[in-house]
């Protein structure tokens, strides 16, 4: 998929207006902020964990290489079938000869980024499969045509109504009114593409090399029908994914719902670690692993690799205000949200993405409710400097930037200057006592008035207050 | 070894820029951590014992939505699970797995109920598997595949009744992934964690069960069993 | 400590330009808790909006223009949690491959404060002048609250000062949407969230609306101004100080 975040202001500032979605981002806030603030006090470790967790991916990410392939060695013994792919043309192309060899028509799937990040679905599709999502929001997001506009709800965004008239479109009958009857029916035409499907494509929270297994989570079970049933199991996830061992797992999945939604643990989490053994009469025959590289090889030991850390919680997201007035849409692309502003420039390029990380204040809400402890805004403050380096934001800023440090490294010339300016816009100000309207501050007098100076600087003031002493 | 591998790991060496001769001590530390599993921190909630534990098991199941229910032994199963049945209005038909406990629980015998052992069939209304532990930290039930149990039994259908020893109430899930250890065939194929019934928030503005997965779940506690057998 | 400590007000470019009687009133705070207070030249700007902007050159001139005036001082004292954030958190991080400009880096940060914070946890002062009858709330400026762990301390020393009720808003450290540059590159984005946060001080009741950083406090009292909000805006040292001659940011000069 094509990123457009250079549209990010316009997208954002339509989304302010847009009355359904300020409704369901104002349900994010009391949802799962607020679930996220009653999760954490309830646990009294809270912080060792994250402690804990920080420690784990650390180690791992300085020693991927051999964790990767013990990992690849575990999986296979289990009689797992593992691929790699460097980017995300042979990702696809990997995953539809897996297709082809199972003779699949129809392909299942649950949630997985990694899938939405080498466009997947629209490939497979164009090459003759029929895929369905199965996760509920996904399945949503797909019959509207539409993208994700959240990491952990991918349709946040819509109103029942709207769903409801969707599903009346692409299943038949009238639309239902109720959420419960809405899942119900879901549920049936779901339960029939399950059956139906020859392969079952699913992501992977965590890769535990201590055993070779993978580890999905799901509230709603989708994961399990879409490994458990077809006779060919497809895993597609990112290599930064792999955990040393179980135990490992379990800190990072305490902190992983908890983070999320504000759940003590999620409805359905599972340690998948190869296809059915040969007496087992139930599960898939064959399971394929695809190890996504796609950039991540490179941010490993250099400036973003805390970036790495992630396990795509969304709680950066959920407590950004930014993202909670622009909305997921307005970030252009798979990942968004304070996250999204650090993997974007780093998996499409920063020529097409470098408004993400210059969308935020720098808050810093972000970093404190991350449970890796990712430093996000440092890591968007470093993408600003390559921007910078590139020349990539508009030339007007570069020039009003480049003029203000001219001045600012030259303290002598900087005091007249500003004494100057302020004795002038301090005469101009000082009946209304601020300006509603001022040359080259466009973006800030449209909403905003502005204070009059005083028509003195500080300095010249503290100047004649010590002469005044002495 | 395929090109992408090789490429990707070059890739990885080169962006970790090992210090010549540091090789060896890299590899021996990863060896020593996976030699030796150490738990992270295990939150104290989980360090309760005896009745104590049961009940916070219990407490935490109910509170994600699963209906607890506790028998004194295995004859007691049938009679709850007909009782389940009949509340809930639900139809007398079970697919089963072939686990010692639930054959002592001799539900053949039971002329109301059609019970059938072996892999669930869309629309078998009910499945009935047995856990292999339950994690009192947060209400959640262990499940382990095996021939005689498929995993399908607590997924498939709408019900899913899931009987669980009261001996194997654990306090953590370390506790109870421990516990899978020694077992022939460790690790499992397929180790679901299981807390509470199927749910989704995704069609506002409830919360609503059933999104995939089972709809309702019936945990049956039985105090005289022994641990899961094999 | 010394005796008589010699503090380096660090004035910030803002209230150098915009309003100078918060840089009075904290060295008057200053000078009340026993200081020697001196306004070391040259100080220009602690180079923030060059940081923030990708500018690193620039940061790293302006900082090495800067840590040579405030080095021999006893302590570094803003009277914004921004600027002696980047003071005290960022300066070193910009030397990390220069051990020499590092060194000395850190010997600043490690003496430079948030002006109310050095007051309360430094100094241990809390017997401000101020005396005030109002009902006010304080809003927590971002890089205050969560690079400089400020929070109790200006309650603390707001509950000193007589006639003052503080009354908290419902999400008092939420973003004010300032976020230097953001607020104009991101208009839309901005003044929604400062609407937000005036919807919030409105809902206290309070007439009076505080915070440690003045630009948080001009994005607020800018709005609230095009608005014709009953909210006044002004600077906690203000307040702290007594030093209430200036009308409250962007108010009206002549009454009506």
């Amino acid at each position: 998929m094509e990123p457009t975040s250079l549209a990010f202001r316009e997208r954002a500032a339509a989304a302010l207006e847009d009355p359904v979605l300020r409704t369901a981002l104002s349900r994010l806030e009391s949802g799962w902020q607020q679930g996220r603030a009653r999760a954490v006090a309830a646990l009294p470790e809270f912080e060792l964990l994250r402690d804990a967790a920080v420690a784990i991916k650390d180690h791992v990410l300085a020693h991927l290489d051999f964790y990767l392939d013990i990992f690849e060695r575990r999986f296979r013994e289990a009689g797992g079938v593992v691929h790699w792919a460097r980017d995300a043309a042979e990702a696809r192309a990997i995953a539809l000869e897996i297709c082809r060899k199972a003779g699949a028509k129809t392909v299942t799937k649950s949630k997985s980024m990694v899938a939405e990040e080498i466009g997947l679905n629209a490939f497979l599709e164009a090459n003759g499969l029929r895929v369905v999502e199965t996760d509920l929001g996904e399945y949503i997001v797909q019959l509207a045509g539409e993208v994700p506009s959240h990491l952990v709800g991918p349709a946040v965004h819509m109103t029942r109504e709207r769903i409801a008239e969707l599903f009346a479109r692409h299943h038949g009958g009238p639309p239902k009114q109720g959420s419960a009857e809405l899942v119900a029916e879901a549920r049936r035409v779901l339960r029939r593409r399950y059956l139906e499907a020859e392969v079952g494509i699913t992501g992977a929270n965590f890769l535990v090399a201590e055993t070779g297994s993978i580890v999905t989570v799901t509230n709603e079970g989708n994961a399990e029908l879409t490994q458990g049933l077809p006779r060919v199991h497809l895993v597609i996830t990112g290599i930064e994914k792999v955990v040393p061992t179980v135990e490992d797992a379990f800190t990072l999945l305490r902190l992983l719902a908890r983070s999320a939604t504000g759940q003590e643990f999620a409805g359905y989490t599972t340690f998948l670690t190869g296809p059915a053994r040969p007496d087992e009469r139930d599960g898939p025959r064959e399971m394929h692993l695809i190890l996504l590289d796609n950039g991540r090889s490179a941010m490993v030991g250099g400036r973003f690799r805390e970036m790495l850390r992630c396990i795509r919680c969304g709680a950066c997201m959920n407590h950004c205000p930014v993202y909670l007035a622009a909305g997921g849409h307005a970030y252009g692309w798979v990942y968004v949200g304070p996250m999204g502003a650090v993997l974007t420039p780093q998996f499409a390029g920063l020529e097409r993405t470098w408004t993400l990380p210059h969308a935020s204040t720098f808050c810093g809400r972000c970093q404190e409710v991350c449970p890796v402890r990712i430093p996000l805004p440092e890591l968007m403050r470093l993408w600003r400097e390559e921007a910078h380096r590139r020349h990539l934001p508009p030339p007007t800023a570069r020039y009003g930037l480049a003029a203000w440090a001219f001045l600012a490294r030259r303290p002598a010339l900087y005091r007249l200057a500003t004494r100057l300016a302020v004795r002038g816009l301090g005469l101009l100000g000082r009946r209304r006592g601020r300006f509603s309207r001022l040359p080259l501050a466009a973006g800030w007098t449209a909403t905003r008035d502005f204070p009059a100076p005083a028509g003195v600087t500080f300095h010249e003031l503290w100047k004649a207050r010590q002469r005044n002493r002495a | 070894m395929s090109e992408a591998r090789s490429a990707i790991f070059a890739r990885l060496r080169a962006g970790l820029a090992r210090p010549p001769g540091s090789e060896a001590e890299a590899a021996a530390e990863v060896a020593r951590r996976l030699a030796e599993p150490r738990p992270g921190p295990i939150p104290a909630r989980a360090r309760v014992a005896g009745e104590e534990r049961v009940a916070l098991f219990t407490r935490m199941a109910e509170s994600v939505g699963a209906e607890v229910r506790r028998l004194p032994e295995p004859s007691a199963i049938r009679p709850a699970i007909l009782d389940v049945l009949r509340r809930h209005n639900l139809p007398a038909r079970i697919v089963r797995a072939a686990d010692p406990l639930l054959d002592a629980a001799r539900l053949e015998a039971e002329p109301l109920l059609e019970v059938r052992t072996g892999v669930p069939e869309e629309p078998d209304p009910v499945g009935l598997t047995v856990a292999l532990a339950g994690i009192a930290e947060t209400g959640t039930l262990l499940l382990a595949s095996a021939s005689a149990r498929p995993t399908l039994l607590a997924f498939l259908p709408e019900t899913s009744i899931v009987v669980l020893p009261t001996a194997a109430v654990v306090g953590s899930y370390e506790e109870a992934w421990a516990g899978l250890r020694g077992r022939p065939g460790f690790p499992p194929r397929s180790v679901n964690l299981i807390t509470g019934p199927s749910r989704t928030g995704d069609i506002p503005p409830s919360i609503e069960l059933g999104a995939h997965g089972p709809r309702r779940l019936f945990v049956l506690l039985v105090d005289s069993a022994a641990l899961p057998g094999r | 400590m010394p005796e008589q400590p010699r503090v380096a007000l660090f004035v910030t470019c803002l209230v150098d330009l915009f309003r100078p009687a918060i840089g009075l009133a904290a060295a008057e705070l200053l000078e009340a808790a026993g200081c020697r207070v001196e306004v070391p030249e040259p100080q220009v700007c602690c180079g923030q909006p060059a940081f923030n902007s990708g500018d690193r050159a620039t940061t790293e001139d302006l900082a090495r223009q800067t840590i040579p005036a405030l080095e021999s001082y006893d302590y570094v004292v803003a009277p914004s949690g921004s600027c002696a954030g980047m003071l005290r958190v960022h300066f070193p991080e910009l030397f990390d491959s220069d051990p020499g400009w590092k060194r000395r880096a850190e010997a600043v940060a490690a003496k430079s404060f948030e002006l109310v914070a050095f007051l309360v946890d430094v100094l241990g002062f809390t017997d401000v002048p101020g005396r005030l009858e109002a009902r006010v709330t304080y809003h927590d400026s971002c890089s205050g609250l969560r690079e400089l762990g400020i929070k109790a301390q200006p309650r603390k020393l707001l509950g000193r000062v007589a006639g003052l009720e503080l009354v908290e808003m419902s999400r008092p450290e939420v973003c004010c949407g300032f976020g230097g540059t953001f607020c104009v590159k991101y208009p839309e984005i901005s003044t929604r969230m400062v609407d937000d946060k005036l919807a919030d001080a409105e809902a206290t009741g309070a007439e009076l609306l505080l915070a440690g950083d003045l630009g948080c406090l001009l994005n607020m009292a800018g709005r609230a101004a095009r608005k014709g909000s009953r909210l006044a805006v002004r600077h906690v040292a203000e307040i702290l100080a007594g030093r209430l001659e200036e009308p409250p940011i962007a108010a009206p000069r002549e009454k009506g």
